[in-house]
């Protein structure tokens, strides 16, 4: 049932089994053979193309670096990203919890067309997310006259900027959360309920406590796909300098300005946020390992 | 729900949206003008100032001409649009953003200045490249990025092709060989100028650009003088970008004077200038004069003397099963 | 609610906890506003074209040959992915090596890391002046501008599906199992292909289809490391944006809607083997 992202998340802690695990079967030239390609093919493909990413960047040291970071156009499109991310993350948040409970929590029928269809924008191609708002709201899009005619912008500003990344980013904390609340089950919450408890307070008191771990997980890898998000906002932004581009847009407008140290620089900084999120993520690992 | 969506995104579009100038501008304009428009912007403003007393901003968009053309199209809120060729201009106008006639409204085709397109070579041109011929030779890596997302990819496809036309005996099935010829020689077709400049200089692919006269330049004075040469082809293609109002939009806006006065302001002595410096050749002949050691002397054919104009073009080399299309698909 | 109502409405089993009404209300409404209404219009958009032209749109050379290389390089990817993912895994899970809590932090990052930067780090490490492009060059390999370039990023972008999803099962698996196989007298290529393969198949199959599903769509990395030429190195996806730059905008629905339906189709077929696994190893 884990499908998609949530699985990238259910992870059994491993701290605390590792020591159990008994000396390997394999002899040691297969063992290291093995060791060897893994550490090979993860440098190549994770290692080397980060550290280019940082050796770009501060390839002229590291005031141009700030000031690169200090630029107002790259200012702006920080700012935007962050405030893009906050909201689509929220709303997703909100939304992940409540489907949640009604999957994991009930069963009825037509639940796996329910989950495939929470898991479909996660393989749809970032192009057609971006794609399907234009079709609705674009000038020529099916409520492009009534939005016009009452002016207010979707697409090219901000709410269309958040559309798309919600939509990209829709699956996250559900699938994060669906799972393990699955697998805890409904007793604890029907003991709560038969002791009294309202439907509220067993949320936030017995499901909530129980799943925040997953919940925070959830939020910090919708958040870093939020933040990234390129090829779906890249359709529905305009391009506007210093309204409407993302970090992500500003990168491809500076390398396309043959400014290549501020693009790795700006790089290096979503690279940077998406280490915070990863280092996060091992420190919670750790929380709920040792919980 | 909807309503808590709705308000969330109401107050922050509104916080985003209060600008400190006293009129905004957005100039949707195409990839290569990135410099050209921020210098025109500046010069501008100060003119603006000191004339009227208010202050202006004017934003800038930039990317391949077809896209930020279908942008407007979609509703992007441009109260003047600076693209690559008029056909982009002319989809715009069909939907019915500006008057068909858009064209006739600013002086010389509403082109304020001009381009051409040249060959970037390597330092020592070590491939003797001299003439669009030599580009359909075996083992050359010819870059340009694709015609069909990129409107200096069609002038310079339509340079091909009228060199070849214009040749002895030149017919419009050798003229077909002939780009065909060029384009099976290209190892990467980006989809905007910029992309294909990019892997040309910074990416090392490739023996000869074919490249807007202005990012030619550009490259050289970015890059050094010691990497690349410009080579002048014999004859070559003038290319007019074209500039224009967007009524719907300045209209409702209520910033037609102001749109107006700016896309004037090119023509103005001073905004030749500033064209020139960043190697788009001037109209007015007295700053042509000043600036005519930069450009070379090039013979120059206009799309509408070999082609019949733009609409034509487009509908016969760029559209769908067009000869383009069957370049490709053969 | 009680067992009779629920019986009458019949779709759900009864239950004492409530906010089943309020929160599968919710979650459809929401799920309709953000996925299915835009992913309708495409459908509807879509319909402006015969089925006639439909069928020309998608089938002609130049979709087809775009499709044809979304698909197979993200199958190939998949199937790297598949391999070399099972070789990191059994590293991260059986064995101790110095930095195996880093490099395991690591694995997320194609992940995190937003598509555009990626594209732009692996174009410029693997172009010819670049660092690993030109350790490639005297072998006579050319990763950047070809579609072994496009390879390169589906599989740097799908690399952390197949590890996460086999890892968590490969830690449960149960040692009692192999030792027992191995004191019956089974060698450990047979231990392996008998006892291990089978339980983690299904995963690994997951995996594999998981990577392969966020390849297909997969745009902002590949447009700067591919050369992007029709009918050689052109993705779908590029396809889709090139089309509505000519403003074509039901001929990109089109393309849209077939790669729409291929990921459906897919997404359904994998929930269907988790479940099936589920029921084989006895989780359900």
């Amino acid at each position: 049932m884990s499908v998609a992202a949530g699985t990238l998340a259910t992870r059994t802690p491993s701290s605390s089994q590792d020591s159990r695990r008994r000396i390997v079967a394999e002899p040691a030239p297969v063992r290291w053979l093995i060791v060897g390609v893994a550490l090979l093919f993860l440098t190549v493909f994770l290692v080397v193309p980060l550290v280019a990413v940082f050796y770009q960047a501060f390839s002229r040291g590291v005031w141009p670096y700030l000031g690169a970071l200090t630029h107002p156009d790259a200012v702006a499109a920080i700012k935007l990203t962050l405030m893009v991310a906050a909201i689509s993350v929220s709303l997703n948040l909100v939304f992940g919890l409540i489907a949640a409970w009604a999957i994991a929590k009930f069963e009825f029928r037509g639940k796996s067309v329910l989950i495939t269809l929470i898991d479909l924008p996660f393989s749809i191609s970032p192009v057609i997310s971006g794609l399907v708002f234009v079709l609705l709201f674009g000038a020529q899009g099916f409520f492009g006259g009534y939005l016009q005619e009452h002016d207010v912008r979707i697409i090219f500003a901000l709410p269309g900027i958040v559309l798309a990344t919600v939509l990209v980013t829709f699956p996250f904390v559900a699938r994060e959360l669906i799972p393990l609340m699955q697998q805890q089950g409904t007793q604890e919450e029907e003991a709560a309920i038969s002791l009294g408890a309202s439907g509220l307070q067993t949320f936030f008191r017995v499901t909530l406590p129980n799943v925040k771990w997953a919940l925070l997980y959830g939020v910090l890898l919708c958040n870093a796909r939020a933040m990234g998000e390129f090829g779906a906002v890249s359709v529905v932004s305009g391009h506007i300098r210093g309204e409407t581009n993302t970090m992500p847009l500003h990168i491809e407008i500076l390398y396309n300005e043959y400014q290549f140290m501020a693009s790795f620089a700006v790089a290096s900084l979503l690279a940077l946020l998406a280490l915070v999120t990863l280092i996060a993520k091992v420190v919670l690992e750790k929380y709920v390992g040792a919980e | 729900m909807k309503r808590l969506l709705t308000g969330i995104i109401a107050s922050v579009t509104l916080s985003v949206a209060t600008h400190a100038a006293d009129v905004t501008l957005l100039n949707v304009s195409y990839d290569p003008t990135r410099e050209l428009y921020a210098d025109i912007n500046k010069a501008f403003a100060a003119k603006y100032q000191a004339e009227t007393g208010k202050s202006i901003e004017i934003k800038q968009s930039h990317g391949g001409s077809g896209r930020q053309a279908r942008s407007v199209i979609d509703g992007l809120p441009a109260d003047v649009v600076t693209l690559a060729l008029a056909y982009d201009i002319d989809e715009v106008a069909q939907r019915g953003a500006l008057a068909a006639d858009w064209q006739t409204k600013l002086p010389q085709n509403a082109s304020p200045y001009t381009s051409t397109f040249v060959f970037l070579v390597r330092k020592g041109n070590p491939k003797g490249i001299k003439d669009w011929d030599d580009l359909a030779k075996p083992g050359v890596k010819v870059i340009t990025p694709n015609p069909k997302t990129s409107g200096g990819a069609r002038w310079n496809y339509l340079g091909a092709w009228g060199y070849a036309l214009k040749k002895p005996g030149g017919t419009e099935d050798s003229a077909k060989a002939f780009v065909k010829a060029i384009f099976a020689n290209v190892p990467v077709l980006d989809t905007g100028a910029r992309g294909s400049t990019v892997t040309f200089v910074e990416r090392n692919v490739g023996d000869v650009l074919i490249a807007w006269e202005n990012e030619a330049f550009l490259s050289i004075n970015e890059f050094g003088k010691d990497k690349f040469d410009i080579v002048v082809p014999s004859i070559t293609i003038l290319a007019e970008p074209p500039v224009a109002v967007v009524d719907k939009v300045v209209d409702k806006k209520g910033t037609r004077a102001a749109a107006e006065a700016y896309l004037k302001f090119i023509y103005t002595k001073e905004g030749q200038e500033i064209a020139a410096k960043n190697y788009y050749r001037p109209r007015d002949p007295e700053v042509a004069k000043k600036y005519e050691n930069v450009f070379p002397k090039v013979a120059l054919f206009t799309i509408d003397e070999v082609f019949g104009g733009w609409k034509v073009a487009q509908k016969k080399h760029f559209a769908d099963k067009g000869v383009f299309d069957e370049i490709y698909s053969q | 609610m009680t067992a009779t109502t629920a019986r009458r409405l019949g779709f759900r089993q009864p239950s004492v906890i409530p906010g089943f009404g309020l929160t599968l209300g919710l979650t459809l409404s929401w799920l309709a506003l953000i996925v299915l209404i835009p992913l309708a219009a495409l459908f509807l958009k879509t319909t402006e074209l015969s089925f006639d032209q439909f069928l020309a749109v998608v089938t002609s050379r130049r979709a087809l040959n775009a499709l044809k290389i979304s698909f197979g390089l993200s199958l190939i990817a998949a199937f790297i992915n598949l391999i070399f993912g099972f070789i990191v895994v059994w590293a991260l899970v059986r064995y101790e090596f110095p930095g195996k809590r880093v490099f395991d932090a690591l694995i997320d990052i194609p992940f995190a890391l937003p598509t555009a930067v990626a594209g732009i780090a692996l174009t410029t490490l693997f172009a010819e002046n670049g660092w690993l492009g030109s350790l490639l060059v005297p072998l006579g390999i050319k990763v950047s501008f070809t579609p072994l370039g496009i390879l390169i990023a589906l599989v740097f972008i799908g690399l952390p599906f197949v590890v996460r999803t086999v890892q968590p099962v490969l830690l449960d698996l149960d040692l009692e199992l192999e030792e027992a196989a191995e004191t019956l007298g089974a060698n450990r290529w047979q231990v392996i292909t008998k006892v291990i393969l089978p339980v983690i198949g299904p995963s690994l199959l997951t995996g594999f289809a998981l990577s392969f599903a966020r390849a297909v769509g997969e745009y902002g990395s590949v447009i700067f490391i591919a050369g992007n030429l029709p009918n050689v190195s052109e993705i779908a996806p590029l396809l889709i944006v090139i089309r509505l730059e000519e403003f074509k905008y039901a001929d990109a629905t089109a393309i849209a809607v077939v790669m729409l339906l291929a990921s459906f189709v897919l997404l359904l077929a994998i929930n269907r083997l988790q479940r099936w696994s589920e029921v084989r190893t006895g989780r359900l």
